[in-house]
C-alpha cells in the first residue's frame, strides 16, 4: 500500500495475512486495518474525556463527606465476608482521572477495533465504581455489591432463557421475533398448571407450550415461508391478547383458584453454595436458573462440537450446500425452532414460578425483545448472548438500588427507569458495531 | 460402476428442460457433455443427483434401477457431484466440510475432528488435492475451493464424479491441473462426467462426447471432431468463432484511471493502485479469474462504490467523485455482470427497461409524467435492432432466455451517443448463437469511436475482441499483453506471476 494514500488517513495499518491452504502453498491475502476516521476517532476519544470530567468534577463536587461502604454479601450468605469502606471523594477522582486518560489516549492514537472492546470495558467499570461510590458517599446505607449481584442473574436468568431461544433458531435460519410471545404464554401457563397441579407441572406446561407456539412459528416461516418478521410480531400480538383473555376469564375473578402456584425455592449446592460471595450468588438459586446454566452450556459446546451443531450452522450460513450432503434442512429447522420455543417458554415460567408466583397481563414487558437484543449484541453465540443478557439484567437491577438509596442529588424514578433500555440502546449501537447475522437468517428454503 | 441414464425428463410446467435423455457412462470413462448455457445440462445432473424428481425415465446403476429422493441417496448409490457454484459452508472449515452430513463422530454425537482431518490430508496426498484441513473455507481461493469439493465427493466414495462447468473459475494453469486431477481419478477406476460448453477443454480430456441442445441429446462425437463441427452440433447451425474487426484506429483518451485504491469496509483491499488508459476507438480488455477486483473497477468507474483514493477522469475532466446519474449523463454506457441483479429490473417491462436511464429526459417524460407513446416506440425499434426475441415489448423482462435479456441492456446502454462503454462479461450465459451478435455490436461501437473498457474471465473472449489487455490479480493489474500473446502468457499472469517471476523461475 502506498504511503501517500490519497483520502489519507483512512488505514491504521496494513497487515499481510497469508494463510496455508495446503502445504507449501500459502496464500496471502493484502488486509488492511480500516482505522475509524479521524473524526469518529476524535469523536469517541472526547466522549470518553468527558465522561471521565463528569466522575472527576460533577461526581466529586456533589459527593457526600462520608466513606462508602461495601457490603458483598447478598441475602442469605452461607459464609459472609465483612464489609469495607472507601474513602469518598478520593476513589471518585481516581476513577474519574483513569477514564480522563484512557480518553486521551483515544485522542492520541486511536485504539484498534479490538482494543477499543476492552477500552470500552475499562470505562464502564471504572465509571460505574466511582458512581457507586459516589452514591453510598451520604453514608445512611452501605451500598449492597452482594445483593445487587444477585438481582443481577434472577432478572437476567428469564433474559438469558430467551437469548438462547434464539440461538436455537436463528442458528439454523429462522428469525425468531416471538420471543415475546412465547415467553408470555411460557409465564401463563406455569401460573395455571402451577397452581392446579404442582409447580413442577406448571415448569412441565410452560415448556410445552412454549414448543407448541414454537411449532406454530415453524410451520408458518418454514412451510409457508410467512415474512418471518411479520410473523413474530403477530404471534406476540396473538399471545398478549389470548392471555390476557384468559387472565380476565379464569384468574381475575378466580382468587387464589388459578393464578397462586407455589414457586420454587431456592436450592443450595453443597460445598459450592458455601464459597463466601460467588456461593449465595450463583449456587443457592431455583432449579430454573440451574436449567439455564444447563442449557447455555450445552448449546454452547454442542453448537461447536457436535454433529447437531454443526448441521445446525450448515443449515444456518448455506442450507442448499446443507441439502446437497444428504441432510435434512427442513427437519433440522422444525426441530431446532420448536426446542427453542420450549426454551422460551421456560423463560416464562422464570416470570412466575421461578418469582412472583403470580401471572399478570403483559407481565413479560418487552423482555423478548430486550432477550433478541442480547442475542443480536452477542454476536448470535450462546456466550456472547449470555454476557449480553447478563449485563442488561444489571442495568435494571442497578436502577432498582439506586431508587433504594440515599443518594447525594436525588435521581428520578422516572430517569432511573430508562436506564436499561438507554444501557440496551448504547450496547446494541455503540459496543457491537458490524455483526454477522447467519447467512441464511430468515431466509425460506425452497429446494432446487 | 456404470451408471445408465434411460429416457430422462424433466418439465417445469410446460418448459422441458430434459426431454427423453438417454447416456450411458462406463466405468473408468471420462463422459463430456456438451452443450450450451441452458441446453438442460444442469438440469439433467440434478436429476441424477436427486435433487430433482424426473417427470420420467429410470437411472441404473450396475444394471439396478434406482429410485433418489435426495442427494443423499445418490451418494449411497456412489455418485458425487462438484456444482458449478459451490456448496460449500464458507464459515466452516475444510474438514467440517468434507465431514458435514457424514460425519465421523465419537460417543454422543460428538465430532470426530482428528478422523476429518486425517481422511483430508490421506486423500489429498493420494489425488494431489493438496489443502490445508483446518483453513476456513471462506479463506480459500476458489481455485483450491473446488479440491474440496472434489474431496467432500472422495470422502464419500463416489464412483461416478459429476463436475458441472469446473474451469469455469479456474486460470488455465489451474484447468490444467484439474485434468491431471481427473485422468489419475479415472486411473482409479472413478467414472467421471465433465460437463462444458469450452470445446478446446472437452476435446483435451473426454473419452466420448455427448451433445446436448434444447433438452434432447442431438448427437455423440469423438474427442478427435474439429471444434466447428462440436460448435456446429451445439447451436445447430455453423456458428462463426473469431471475430472480424479491423485493426483498432485508436483517438484521444477518455478514460484514464490514476492509482486507485477500492478498500471493502471490511479493511479488505479490492482495487489495489490501477492506473489505466483507454482510447477512444479501441477495447480495453481487463482479463483474469474471477474475483480479482474487475467488478469493484467497474463499479468505480461508474461511481456506484467509492473509490478510497486516485483518481479517474472521462475525457479529461474529473469523474472521481460525482454521481452515477451524471456520469451516465456525460456518455458512459454500463452493462454489468449480473444483468438480472444490476442490469435490469425483472418484472419491468422490455419497454420500461430500455427507458430505465432515460425515463426522465425527453422525448419519454419530464419531471412529472412519462410519454408512453414514446416508450412504446423506442421498444419497438430498438427490439427490432438489436433481434430481441419475444413475443411483445410489453413483456416482463424476466421471461426473456439470458441472451435475449443482454440483448435488451445493450439496446438501452448503446442507443445513445457514448464516449465510453463499460461492459462486463458481455457474454456470461448468453447462448453462442447470440454471442456472435454481442460481439459484433462491441465492435460496431467501438469503430464509431467509442472507447471499450471490456471485463470478461473467458480468455478466448479476451483474445478476439481487445486491442490491448490488462490481467488483473489480487486487485491489481500486473501486467499488460497485446491480444496475440499466448494463452500460457495470460495464465501466468491469471495466476499472479508477472513476467520477471516467470523469468526467474525458468
Amino acid at each position: 500500500m502506498s504511503p501517500e494514500l490519497g483520502k489519507s488517513d483512512a488505514i491504521v495499518e496494513s497487515s499481510v495475512d497469508t494463510v496455508e491452504v495446503s502445504p507449501g502453498e500459502v496464500v496471502t491475502q493484502h488486509l488492511v486495518e480500516v482505522r475509524m476516521s479521524t473524526r469518529r476517532r476524535i469523536g469517541i476519544g472526547v466522549a470518553i474525556i468527558v465522561i471521565g470530567l463528569i466522575v472527576a468534577l460533577a461526581l466529586a463536587a456533589s459527593a457526600g463527606s462520608h466513606s462508602t461502604r461495601f457490603d458483598l454479601n447478598g441475602a442469605n450468605p452461607g459464609v459472609s465476608v465483612p464489609k469495607f469502606s472507601l474513602p469518598g471523594v478520593t476513589v471518585i477522582v481516581i476513577c474519574g482521572v483513569l477514564i480522563v486518560l484512557l480518553g486521551i489516549a483515544q485522542l492520541a492514537r486511536g485504539f484498534g477495533k479490538r482494543t477499543m472492546r476492552w477500552v470500552g470495558i475499562g470505562v464502564a467499570v471504572l465509571f460505574l465504581l466511582g458512581f457507586l461510590t459516589w452514591a453510598g458517599t451520604e453514608g445512611k446505607q452501605p451500598i449492597q455489591v452482594g445483593s445487587l449481584l444477585q438481582q443481577t442473574l434472577f432478572l437476567a436468568t428469564p433474559l438469558i432463557l430467551g437469548a438462547m431461544a434464539g440461538v436455537m433458531c436463528e442458528k439454523t435460519g429462522v428469525i425468531n421475533v416471538a420471543i415475546e410471545g412465547q415467553m408470555l404464554f411460557g409465564a401463563f401457563a406455569g401460573a395455571l398448571f402451577g397452581t392446579i397441579a404442582s409447580n413442577w407441572v406448571g415448569l412441565l406446561a410452560a415448556v410445552v407450550i412454549g414448543a407448541l407456539v414454537g411449532a406454530l412459528l415453524a410451520v408458518f416461516a418454514i412451510k409457508f415461508m410467512v415474512n418471518q418478521v411479520i410473523l413474530g410480531v403477530v404471534i406476540n400480538a396473538f399471545a398478549l391478547g389470548l392471555t390476557g383473555y384468559l387472565f380476565d376469564a379464569i384468574m381475575a375473578n378466580n382468587g387464589g383458584g388459578t393464578n397462586q402456584p407455589s414457586v420454587f425455592n431456592p436450592i443450595k449446592i453443597p460445598v459450592l453454595g458455601d464459597i463466601p460471595v460467588v456461593g449465595s450468588l450463583l449456587f443457592d438459586q431455583t432449579i430454573i436458573t440451574y436449567l439455564m446454566y444447563v442449557i447455555v452450556i450445552v448449546i454452547d459446546v454442542m453448537l461447536v462440537r457436535s454433529r447437531w451443531g454443526l448441521r445446525t450452522r450448515a443449515v444456518g450460513e448455506h442450507p442448499k450446500a446443507a441439502d446437497t450432503v444428504g441432510i435434512n434442512v427442513l427437519r433440522l429447522r422444525y426441530q431446532n425452532v420448536i426446542i427453542g420455543g420450549g426454551i422460551a417458554g421456560l423463560a416464562g415460567a422464570a416470570l412466575t414460578i421461578g418469582s412472583v408466583g403470580q401471572f399478570n397481563k403483559n407481565m413479560t414487558s418487552g423482555q423478548g425483545f430486550i432477550a433478541l437484543a442480547a442475542l443480536i449484541f452477542g454476536r448470535w453465540t450462546p456466550r456472547g448472548a449470555l454476557g449480553a443478557a447478563l449485563f442488561f439484567g444489571f442495568a435494571s437491577a442497578l436502577q432498582t438500588a439506586l431508587s433504594l438509596l440515599a443518594t447525594p442529588v436525588n435521581i428520578d424514578s422516572n430517569l432511573l427507569q430508562m436506564l436499561p433500555y438507554l444501557a440496551t440502546i448504547f450496547a446494541v449501537a455503540g459496543l457491537v458495531g458490524r455483526v454477522r447475522a447467519p447467512a441464511a437468517d430468515g431466509e425460506p428454503y425452497v429446494k432446487g | 460402476m456404470k451408471l445408465e441414464l434411460r429416457g430422462i425428463t424433466k418439465q417445469f410446467g410446460s418448459f422441458t428442460a430434459n426431454d427423453h435423455i438417454d447416456l450411458v457412462v462406463e466405468p473408468g470413462q471420462i463422459h463430456a457433455l456438451l452443450g450450451e448455457n441452458g441446453a438442460g445440462k444442469s438440469t439433467l445432473m440434478n436429476v441424477l443427483y436427486g435433487l430433482y424428481e424426473p417427470t420420467a425415465g429410470e437411472i441404473i446403476v450396475d444394471g439396478e434401477p434406482q429410485k433418489f429422493d435426495g442427494p443423499g441417496d445418490a451418494m449411497r448409490a456412489g455418485i458425487g457431484m462438484v456444482h458449478q457454484h459451490f456448496m460449500l459452508v464458507p464459515v466452516l472449515t475444510v474438514a467440517e466440510n468434507v465431514m458435514l452430513g457424514d460425519e465421523y463422530t465419537k460417543s454422543a454425537g460428538m465430532l470426530d475432528q482428528r478422523k476429518a482431518r486425517e481422511v483430508v490430508r490421506r486423500l489429498s496426498k493420494d489425488y494431489h488435492l493438496e489443502v490445508n484441513p483446518d483453513v476456513l473455507v471462506e479463506d480459500l481461493p476458489v481455485g483450491i475451493q473446488q479440491r474440496v469439493e472434489i474431496l467432500k465427493a472422495l470422502a464419500r466414495h463416489a464412483k461416478v464424479l459429476i463436475l458441472d462447468e469446473p474451469t469455469a473459475v479456474l486460470t488455465p494453469q489451474e484447468t490444467d491441473h484439474l485434468m491431471d486431477v481427473m485422468r489419475s481419478l479415472k486411473a482409479d477406476g472413478t467414472s467421471i462426467v465433465f460437463i462444458s460448453h469450452k470445446l478446446r477443454e472437452v476435446r483435451a480430456i473426454a473419452d466420448t462426447i455427448t451433445v446436448i441442445r434444447r433438452g434432447k441429446v442431438v448427437g455423440q462425437a469423438d474427442p478427435s471432431a474439429t471444434p466447428a463441427e462440436l460448435a456446429a452440433l451445439m447451436v445447430g447451425r455453423p456458428v462463426q468463432l473469431q471475430v472480424d474487426k479491423a485493426p483498432a484506429d485508436p483517438g484521444d483518451v477518455m478514460l484514464g484511471i490514476e492509482g486507485l485504491h477500492v478498500i471493502s469496509p471490511t479493511g479488505q483491499v479490492l482495487v489495489d493502485d490501477v492506473s489505466l488508459q483507454v482510447r477512444a476507438g479501441e477495447i480495453y480488455a481487463v482479463a483474469g479469474v474471477q474475483g480479482n477486483g474487475q467488478s469493484e473497477l467497474t463499479e468505480a468507474v461508474v461511481g456506484l462504490v467509492e473509490p478510497t483514493s486516485g483518481t479517474i477522469s472521462l475525457d479529461g475532466r474529473d469523474i472521481t467523485d460525482t454521481s452515477t446519474d451524471e456520469i451516465l449523463g456525460r456518455g458512459v454506457g454500463y452493462v454489468p455482470e449480473d444483468r438480472m441483479h444490476d442490469g435490469l429490473i425483472g418484472s419491468f417491462s422490455i419497454a420500461e427497461n430500455l427507458v430505465l436511464d432515460t425515463y426522465d429526459e425527453a422525448p419519454f417524460g419530464n419531471a412529472v409524467s412519462l410519454n408512453l407513446q414514446e416508450i412504446t416506440k423506442n421498444a419497438t425499434e430498438r427490439v427490432e435492432e438489436f433481434d430481441v426475441r419475444t413475443q411483445s415489448a410489453e413483456a416482463a423482462a424476466s421471461t426473456l432466455s439470458g441472451g435475449n435479456q443482454q440483448k435488451v441492456v445493450l439496446a438501452r446502454e448503446m442507443s445513445r451517443p457514448l464516449k465510453l462503454l463499460v461492459i462486463s462479461q458481455p457474454t456470461r450465459g448468453v447462448d453462442v448463437g447470440s454471442q456472435e451478435f454481442v460481439h459484433k455490436r462491441i465492435v460496431a461501437e467501438r469503430d464509431r469511436g467509442t472507447a471499450v473498457l471490456l471485463v470478461s474471465t473467458e480468455l478466448d473472449e479476451v483474445i478476439g475482441l481487445a486491442d490491448r489487455v490488462g490481467v488483473m490479480y489480487a486487485g491489481k493489474i500486473i501486467g499488460e499483453l497485446p491480444p496475440t500473446a499466448s494463452a500460457e502468457e495470460f495464465g501466468l499472469l491469471m495466476a499472479g506471476q508477472t513476467a520477471t517471476d516467470a523469468k526467474e523461475a525458468s
